[in-house]
């Protein structure tokens, strides 16, 4: 029977193993076992399918996340165009649905491939341009996919859109919020699990080393190039599989929600979440999505309620002005988003009574 | 002939409207490296302030003008203050994001206000204004809009060469701590590059808004139009700013009437990309650019 380790004051961390580790106590395990656990147990409980629904999209949302976190977060480039690879992997996970029929299992990560295909290709400037140009490059990303998107009617009908057939696992039809709240959690526990551990290896911390400085990370042998490639090409599987996940999940999809505000949410969501702190991407894409329903609800019932539907009607841009105040509110004052506040917390309970 | 000599006529007004919005957004980098996702807004807001002091407060048209120029400057300087300030020294992308979440709000306050609406301001300017080509008539906006960006770009030049905060400006541009340690003072340039820059927006708002009207959503897209147009006329130059308007501006009139229309919103974009990767400081932008 092991020892179980409790957190000393302070960083004694004696190798580099120990620094690496994830769970650095045996608490932690414990709690993450019982989150696990909760999470599974929640459509077990009295909740209406809109919560379950709200549950949803905030998975898929930071399955994407993380992928841009991997991207912005540790790689250091930030990307505008990260709505739009959302867009290819809906689509491509679409088209592999309706054309060839595949199965849910196949489409997803052959859906995540591609977009990381495409994202490789946007991440091509990246070999010459960093920090402004890089942006405005994948900004014309952005434009050039949904462009493509919107057009491309051969392949994806165009403003039509696309009706997704019903997704069939093993011979159970998957239908309605909660058999899809059984294959988004898992799958989100899968990618945290991958990005997670992908940071430990030897391309996380290159990442890391490159958005530190990526002089010093040439210097030490670090070929910076295809490392940046590569982070494009994670990133960019992550929105894609989130996509296809997506498309499955609303039914069916058109070319409207991939536009730059979803990239810009995407980038808000790190932002306001903690960037590089996989923990924050999660943190992030609920905060957004709740704080999304939230005003979205706030809205519907003031314009619902008779007295003042004129009003109600010209509070809905309410939303995206509280959206812009959120984000203004945390760079200025949080600008390392909700993990370091939960980082704050809990080494206040940690270290209780002693301040420091 | 005449197609194409209207083509060229509409992609020159066109494109000079981009290069006069490009200019306040060349100003702010300028002088404080800082991309401003938030120019759409600022040109929007320009447009609105013009229409409440000539339709609300009635206003004759000159000092209409005047006004709206001095609350866009005095935005400018609040923005800085309020929100800039402490950003001064933080890493990259949270002042990017900031200017996004800016954008957002500001957005989010003039639907709030206006609604989604198109407006329209009273037709003030002179017929004789406008003259014909040809076939081709030039409406009296576009000469109005020639001549605003002529004189900006003239005061501008000689504020960047001879005013001593033009002067300083450039200095500050060139590097940061060298300027702070000679005794140049750094917060007083940032808020009067903001100030400018939101004057500027402000003005190119009230030329779009005589041309297309003011709507928030058309105003915001168009805030987007400007990285092509300063990516390739060159960040941080101003002339180039115009210049790289013009040449947008035909590219797309001219794919717009000859290839295809859909195919317009797009070519900025594309040749974006393709200037980044050959030219990446643009026609005339200080060929000081960090390369990987």
């Amino acid at each position: 029977m092991k020892k179980i380790q409790l957190h000393p004051c302070g960083n004694f961390n004696e190798s580099y193993d120990r620094e690496l580790t994830i769970f650095s106590t045996d608490f932690g395990r414990i709690w993450a076992i019982v989150g696990i656990i909760l999470l599974l147990s929640v459509p077990l409980m009295p909740l209406s399918p809109y919560l379950i629904y709200v549950m949803n999209i905030t998975g898929i949302a930071a399955i994407s996340v993380i992928g841009l976190n991997l991207l912005t977060g540790f790689t250091g480039q930030i990307s505008l165009g990260h709505g739009a690879f959302f867009g290819v992997g809906a689509y491509a996970g679409a088209i592999l649905a309706t054309r060839l029929n595949l199965p849910i299992f196949i489409t997803i990560p052959a859906a995540g491939l591609i977009t990381a295909g495409v994202g490789m290709i946007f991440g091509v400037p990246s070999g010459r341009l960093k920090g402004l140009y890089l942006t405005i490059a994948t900004l014309a990303g952005q434009f050039i996919i949904e462009y493509v998107l919107v057009h491309w009617e051969y392949m994806t009908k165009g403003t039509m859109g696309i009706t997704m057939p019903m997704p069939v696992f093993f011979g159970f039809t998957i239908q309605g919020d909660i058999p899809f709240y059984y294959i988004i959690f898992p799958l989100l526990a899968l990618m945290l699990w991958i990005a997670v551990n992908l940071i430990r290896t030897r391309f996380g911390r290159a990442w890391i080393a490159i958005r530190d400085n990526d002089r010093a990370a040439e210097g030490m042998g670090i070929p910076i190039f295809p490392y940046k490639v590569f982070a494009f090409a994670v990133s960019s599987f992550y929105a894609g599989f989130a996509g296809a996940l997506w498309a499955y999940y609303m039914g069916s999809i058109t070319t409207e929600p991939f536009n730059l505000s979803l990239s810009v949410e995407y980038l808000a969501m790190v932002i306001i979440g903690g960037l590089g702190s996989i923990s924050g991407s999660i943190f992030g894409a609920v905060f957004i999505t709740v704080l999304n329903e939230l005003l979205r609800f706030m809205t519907d019932s003031l314009m619902n309620s008779a007295i003042v539907t004129q009003l109600g009607l010209s509070l809905a841009p309410l939303r995206e002005f509280f959206y812009g105040v959120a984000i203004v509110l945390f760079i200025l004052f949080e600008p390392r988003g909700l993990a370091e506040v939960w980082r704050i917390v809990r080494s206040n309970f940690r270290l209780w009574p002693f301040p420091y | 002939m005449d197609f194409f000599l209207q083509l060229l006529i509409g992609g020159l007004s066109v494109g000079f409207v981009y290069g006069l919005s490009a200019m306040g957004f060349v100003m702010i980098f300028k002088s404080s490296s800082v991309l401003n996702f938030a120019h759409g807004e600022l040109l929007a807001l320009g447009g609105y302030f013009f229409l409440i002091f000539i339709t609300v407060v009635k206003l004759p048209v000159i000092l209409a003008f005047i006004f709206t120029l001095v609350a866009c400057f005095i935005t400018g300087i609040l923005i800085e203050r309020v929100f800039l300030r402490p950003l001064i020294g933080e890493k990259l992308i949270f002042v990017i994001m900031l200017t996004v979440g800016l954008a957002a709000m500001f957005k989010g306050i003039i639907l709030l206000i206006w609604g989604g609406n198109l407006y329209t301001y009273p037709n003030f300017l002179p017929e004789a204004m406008g003259f014909r080509l040809g076939v081709v008539s030039i409406p009296p906006v576009y000469v109005a809009t020639f001549g605003i960006g002529i004189f900006f770009l003239i005061i501008f030049g000689l504020f960047f060469k001879f005013s001593s905060q033009g002067i300083y400006m450039r200095s500050v541009a060139d590097n940061q701590r060298a300027a702070l340690s000679l005794g140049v003072n750094v917060r007083r340039v940032f808020a009067l590059s903001w100030a400018i820059a939101a004057l500027v927006a402000g003005m190119s708002g009230i030329v779009l808004g005589i041309i297309n009207g003011v709507n928030v959503h058309d105003l915001s897209a168009l805030g987007l139009k400007v990285f092509p147009v300063i990516i390739l006329g060159g960040l941080d130059s101003i002339g180039g700013a115009i210049v790289g308007g013009l040449i947008i501006g035909l590219l797309e009139t001219f794919t717009g009437g000859y290839i295809s229309p859909s195919l317009r919103d797009v070519v900025p974009y594309i040749i974006l990309v393709l200037i980044l990767l050959i030219k990446p400081y643009g026609l005339f932008g200080l060929k000081e650019i960090e390369r990987v």
